[in-house]
């Protein structure tokens, strides 16, 4: 696709976006979810917060086990400013190490509370700042001390994002949900257009641009309808919904970006480095959340389906619920012997079972029975067939990157830029001699880390160490910019109050 | 509840499609192209096929477990049965067992197994199988025998004394190889042209139909339904048959127009030899193509090309089969050179003012 080429029309992006060349057409297999409204998960007994924030580092706890603290409350901060909130009311019962979902083996210290069913909100929530008309630095840091970030999956601080932005042509809300089975964003964009409007209009605020391009696919009409009604109510005329082909990879990041704007976004680089920003239609209903009730980042949607579980849908839930009231707020597995996935079927983790805690990146959880999503062809030596690089939305030669890797051919991975990989598995999902082969470039691309030189290797920690302080500055200014907004005279009484408590207890101890 | 995580990594979704599904579509595509086939040249297809099938599954088994790979998964993707078909069909109906078993041998044994086996092959195993007997044995390729058509006196032999030639390479009583074989059109042509006769002349042959040969043209037709079947299927894609096609045709089309005296037209090669075979079922041969569509069109429209040159000037009335070694041998070079501009690695784009 050529990317040079400048856009459509007087607007920064494709109404129409062209049909893919590449991609895959999957079974969506969403309807099951998508029959029931979004439902809210009933109040958890028990949470664990996990406090890996991703990109932004893992968090220290702020209170100590024994403390009480209430929804909302801010329990946990990194130096990379991520924020963690109390997503219940209760009694803080420790903090501990506990599997998340992520990567096979994955662990993240969570701080566990006991919920004590009140569901008491922290004083600190409630009032948002409320307007338009809201600063846009401050708004950037409400959001970041809101502990928002992408609910795609990335956890990529979305103040961060924000800060990044230069030049925007345009922002561009990402509903295109092209796994299969996924559905919350469906149902979220259905249900709740109008804030998904609203945070496009708060962010639009927040980063200094007047135009938004919210992308649906092809196969979702109501929500399209839906947005579209919201827009008209609202009589805006600076927000676009733009029909992607239902075709997956079609709302990967990257590949959306080409679509819409016909540019693609340089290798290692972000979308903002094209000229975009790019949100989750979520991502964007949390700012609106934020500013109109005041609410943090406590809950979202996750699509639980699959046919293992007895009424797959949709739920509202707070992040820490463990996936087993998940299940049985969805009705219940069906049969004893099932696969749990955090995610799609393309991209999706395995999970080690159902006592892990949502995070802020669970999208979907699918209870999957034996037989379904299980691959029993057998495993032919490639043939050549050229289905892979027609598939590979990165437009790489997947059996060359296979031939490569193989012989660890560092020189030849790189020459056929294994970087670029999204590891969407689009060329295993075509493979007719059913070859693994995104497994294998997962592993390559960790070991083609790994070979960079020890001078490659010093100078990206420079070039780290310089973005992170660079970071640290805008986000100190940014907290300041969240603390002036958000604390209360009121509040800072009440945590001298709390610390003058803790040393009298120590004090009485002694 | 509890969940039995076998941690298998992601993608959990694969297309139903597999190699040995393929190669079974690629036969029944045949089908109707050996119905045709054995109704105006009689049985020989058939028998050719059976020997030649056994013959490569027999030279696979014994490459697999000299290789020790596993028989029951490699005999199993119906991909020697493909090359002993492929084969057979490049054969004259009249052809000793053992010429062509020994075609199935070399394609293999040597095209297929030495390379390292399924994939890896750098050379259409069929074709290298072919072209190894052209060079051998050329006499015995040129048992051609003349399509049963109402008005040719002429009387086909039967199935049992085709099945006794192959087998024992006898004739009937009173038969005789030159009184039953005749030259193809292409043969023809060829050899005709050289006695300075004009296109125009040898095409007033009674062997001779609407466009090539006839009898050949509908077995061409047949094959290219065949081809449009798989096409429909998704087996194969249109890269390579259209480049082929067009490589071939427009300098048919070219020298046509120029020296019709001299040159048969494009409608008398679409039709003639091999031409249908190879544009649908042998350049279409993922393992020996080069990789990309890009890299196919090149491929094929070289193979083409490489055809017609044959034809016209080269010394054996079908080139197709030398057309596509020499292709394949270039399959490396084409691959290299088509490499697709990767996501991201563009020229770096200048967001344009909107
Ligand atoms: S996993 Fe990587 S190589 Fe395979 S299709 Fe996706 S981007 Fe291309
Ligand atoms: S899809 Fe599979 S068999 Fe086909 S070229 Fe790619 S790796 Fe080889």
């Amino acid at each position: 696709m050529p990317d040079q080429q400048p856009t459509t029309g007087a607007l920064p992006y494709n109404l129409q976006p062209p049909r893919p060349t590449w991609g895959v057409r999957l079974p969506p297999r969403k309807a099951q979810s998508t029959a029931r409204p979004i439902a809210v998960c009933p109040l958890p007994r028990e949470v664990a917060v996990p406090l890996d924030c991703g990109p932004a580092g893992v968090a220290e706890p702020l209170i100590a086990a024994g403390e009480s603290v209430r929804t909302g409350q801010l329990i946990a901060v990194t130096a990379d400013a991520g924020y963690v909130h109390a997503t219940v009311s209760g009694e803080v019962l420790d903090v501990q190490e506990r599997a998340v979902p992520g990567r096979p083996g994955a662990m993240s210290p969570c701080v566990l509370i006991r919920s004590d069913a009140r569901d008491s909100w922290h004083p600190d929530c409630g009032a948002g700042p409320g307007n338009n008309q809201l600063d846009p630095a401050r708004l950037r840091g409400a959001i970041a001390a809101a502990g928002i970030v992408g609910l795609g999956g990335a956890l990529f601080p979305t103040a961060d994002k924000m800060e990044a932005c230069t030049q925007i042509y345009a922002l561009i809300l990402n509903g295109a949900e092209c796994e299969p089975y996924i559905s919350c964003d469906e149902m979220l964009m259905r249900e709740q257009a109008d804030g998904v409007i609203r945070g496009a209009l708060l962010i639009m605020n927040a980063i200094g641009t007047d135009r938004t391009v919210i992308a649906v696919e092809s196969d979702m009409p109501e929500a399209r309808i839906a947005l579209l009604d919201a827009i008209r109510t609202r009589d805006l005329d600076n927000i676009d919904v733009a029909v992607v082909t239902a075709k997956y990879p079609a709302g990967g990041e990257r590949q959306l970006l080409e679509l819409l704007t016909n540019r693609q976004v340089p290798a290692a680089g972000l979308p903002t480095d094209a000229g975009y920003l790019c949100q989750n239609v979520a991502t964007a209903a949390a700012v609106a959340n934020l500013v109109d009730n005041g609410q943090p980042l406590i809950d979202r949607i996750v699509t639980v389906t699959g046919a293992g579980v007895a009424e797959p849908q949709n739920l509202r839930v707070r992040i820490g619920t463990p996936l087993a009231d998940l299940i049985t707020a969805a009705g219940g597995y069906t049969t004893a012997d099932c696969r749990l996935i955090m995610g799609g079927p393309m991209m999706g983790r395995p999970l080690p079972g159902d006592g892990l805690p949502v995070t802020k990146a669970t999208n979907c959880i699918i209870v999957a029975t034996p037989d379904e999503l299980a691959d029993t062809q057998a495993v032919y030596p490639c043939v050549r067939c050229g289905e892979c690089s027609r598939a590979c939305p990165a437009r790489l030669l997947p059996q060359q990157l296979l031939l490569a890797s193989r012989s660890q051919d560092t020189l030849a991975l790189a020459e056929l830029r294994l970087e670029a990989c999204i590891e969407c598995g689009c060329c295993d999902y075509v493979c007719p001699s059913h070859i693994d082969l995104t497994p294998q470039f997962v592993q390559a691309k960790r070991r083609l880390h790994q070979a960079l030189g020890a001078q490659a290797r010093a100078e990206q920690a420079k070039t780290r160490a310089d973005a992170r302080e660079e970071r640290l500055r805008t986000r100190r200014s940014a907290l300041a910019a969240y603390q002036e907004a958000e604390l209360t005279t009121d509040d800072l009484a009440a945590l001298m109050a709390r610390v003058r408590a803790r040393e009298q207890q120590r004090n009485e101890e002694e | 509840m509890k969940t039995a995580a076998d941690n298998l990594p992601a993608p959990y979704l694969r297309t139903p499609q597999t190699v040995p599904e393929m190669m079974r579509q690629v036969l029944y595509a045949l089908v109707p192209a050996a119905l045709a086939y054995t109704w105006f040249f009689g049985v020989g297809l058939i028998v050719n096929a059976v020997i030649a099938v056994l013959a490569a599954l027999l030279t696979e088994a014994a490459c697999l477990w000299l290789r020790g790979r596993s028989l029951a998964l490699y005999l199993g993707d119906y991909s020697a049965v493909v090359t002993g078909v492929l084969l057979a069909f490049g054969l004259p109906p009249l052809t000793p067992w053992w010429i062509t078993a020994l075609g199935s041998v070399f394609a293999i044994g040597f095209a297929k197994h030495l390379f390292g086996g399924l994939g890896n092959n750098l050379f259409n195993p069929a074709m290298a199988g072919y072209v190894a007997l052209l060079v051998s044995f050329p006499e015995q390729l040129t048992n051609w025998l003349p399509p049963r058509m109402g008005d040719l006196d002429y009387e086909p032999l039967s199935a049992v004394a085709t099945l006794t030639y192959a087998l024992f390479g006898s004739l009937p009583d009173g038969a005789s190889l030159d009184s039953l074989t005749r030259a193809t059109p292409l043969d023809m042509v060829q050899t005709e042209l050289g006695e300075m006769r004009t296109v125009e002349e040898i095409r007033g042959s009674p062997l001779f139909g609407d466009f090539g040969g006839r009898g050949w043209e509908w077995i061409n037709n047949f094959i290219a339904l065949g081809g449009l079947w798989l096409l429909y299927r998704r087996i194969i894609r249109w890269h390579i048959p259209i480049a082929m096609l067009a490589g071939l045709l427009i300098p048919a089309s070219l020298f046509y127009l120029i020296e019709s005296a001299t040159f048969a037209g494009p409608g008398f090669h679409l039709f003639s030899g091999g031409t249908m075979l190879c544009a649908f079922f042998i350049a279409t041969d993922p393992v020996s193509a080069a990789m990309t569509d890009r890299g196919r069109v090149i491929y094929a429209a070289g193979i083409g090309l490489l055809t017609y040159i044959m034809r016209s000037w080269g010394s054996y009335p079908d080139g197709i089969a030398f057309a596509v070694l020499l292709m394949n041998s270039a399959v490396p070079l084409i691959d290299r050179l088509t490499q697709p501009a990767v996501y991201g690695y563009g020229k770096p784009s200048e967001p344009d003012e909107p």
